[in-house]
């Protein structure tokens, strides 16, 4: 492999590390996000240092070359990073969403009929138990 | 005990204009149950026309979406002690004249939840555009044959549950983004019965809460949630 190719993956590994690590230290990125990040730097780095690794790699995929064999890995550490930033958004509109019910259900408005009824706007509503599951004494009818 | 035990939960986005009516017809029809309006972040004066026409109103701080305000009128139901929950449209497209029809056939065939359908009594009432007829062909026909039991209208919003529903709702199972006939599926493999009964409907004037998504996306989410919903264990 030419050995321009191996210097700039090589540098590009290293700068991946170095911003990951930096980013880390500066409390930018959480320790759990930078484990694909730098598994992928380190990968790419190991396998530009060490050709006959990359080599053994590149017939075993069968690239023609052994840098596509390189940049095949990177893409692969790429898409997984991209997924796992998917699967993070998901779980994280759940949690959004659950945290806008509890908003709503706190600040629950009773009728102004009510209120009237009741005499004062700080009357305590009548359904007092919205903060813990209340489990019905009658059995459902049918 | 709570006084009333049903509650009907309408989510409203931007329906100042009909909310109130829609309300008033509620409590004119059954004076016992209590209304709550999920007001899902609208912009204009839902919760202010739900509360001067005797709703109770839960406002959302945020846009989350007619899955997500249906959950917190079951997440409500569930907390306070309500035995049944009836769900409709904040549009105006459902009258409440039908609510107590679909409450008798709960009672009627003990099922645990009633969908009022718009094509059962195969009257004409309601002709869907082309394409959403297609939509609703397709996915009626796949629910029901996931189910075995012919379901005629899986789409419809007006629905009658038992609170044992409601509360299976509260969990991650319920798809909050948005609900369709997928949750049929769900409700038949955790072992919950459904029944149908007639009921009119009005076309719809304005663009409704579900009219956001497009019919292309709905078909894609709709059959991949029919789908895993048949590969994953019951959880009931």
């Amino acid at each position: 492999m030419d050995s321009r190719i191996r210097i700039v993956t090589i540098l590009a590994a290293l700068a991946i590390l170095v911003a990951i690590i930096e980013l880390v230290r500066r409390r930018k990125l959480k320790e759990e996000y930078s484990v694909l990040w730098v598994l992928t730097a380190l990968i790419v780095f190991v396998l530009s240092v060490w050709y006959g690794a990359l080599n053994a790699l590149r017939s075993a995929l069968g690239a023609d070359v052994p840098s596509s064999a390189l940049f095949f890995c990177g893409l692969v550490f790429a898409v997984l990073l991209l997924l796992h930033f998917s699967i993070r958004v998901s779980s994280m509109e759940r949690q959004i969403t659950s945290l806008v019910q509890e908003v709503g259900l706190l600040s629950i408005r009773e009728p102004e009929a009510q209120q009237a009824e009741n005499g004062a706007a700080d009357t305590p509503p009548r359904r007092p138990s919205l903060s813990e599951e209340h489990q019905p004494s009658a059995p459902d009818r049918s | 005990m709570p006084a009333h035990d049903l509650l009907v939960v309408i989510p409203a986005y931007n329906e100042a204009e009909n909310v109130g009516a829609v309300v008033r017809d509620v409590l004119t029809t059954l004076p016992d149950a209590d209304v709550l309006i999920v007001d899902d972040g609208s912009a204009d004066a839902t919760s202010e026309s739900a509360l001067a026409a005797g709703a109770r109103v839960l406002r959302l701080p945020l846009n989350s979406g007619y899955g997500a305000a249906l959950q917190t009128g079951y997440k409500y139901a569930t907390r306070g002690g309500y035995t049944l929950v009836a769900q409709m449209d904040a549009d105006g497209q459902h009258a409440a004249g039908f609510l107590p029809g679909l409450i008798e056939e709960l009672e009627r065939t003990g099922a645990d939840v009633v969908i009022g359908s718009r094509f059962l009594d195969r009257d004409g009432h309601y002709t869907p555009s082309m394409a959403r007829k297609l939509g609703m062909g397709v996915f009626g026909r796949l629910a029901s044959m996931m189910m075995r039991q012919h379901i005629s209208d899986p789409t419809s919003g007006y629905q009658v549950m038992r609170i044992a529903v409601a509360r299976f709702f509260c969990s991650d199972v319920y798809p909050a983004d948005y609900p369709d006939a997928d949750i049929l599926v769900l409700l038949h493999r955790s072992g919950f019965r459904l029944a149908e009964r007639g009921v009119q409907m009005k076309m719809p004037t304005g663009k409704s809460m579900h009219s956001g998504h497009r019919s292309l996306y709905y078909v894609y989410k709709m059959s991949l949630s029919m789908f895993v919903t048949m590969l994953r264990k019951p959880v009931r």
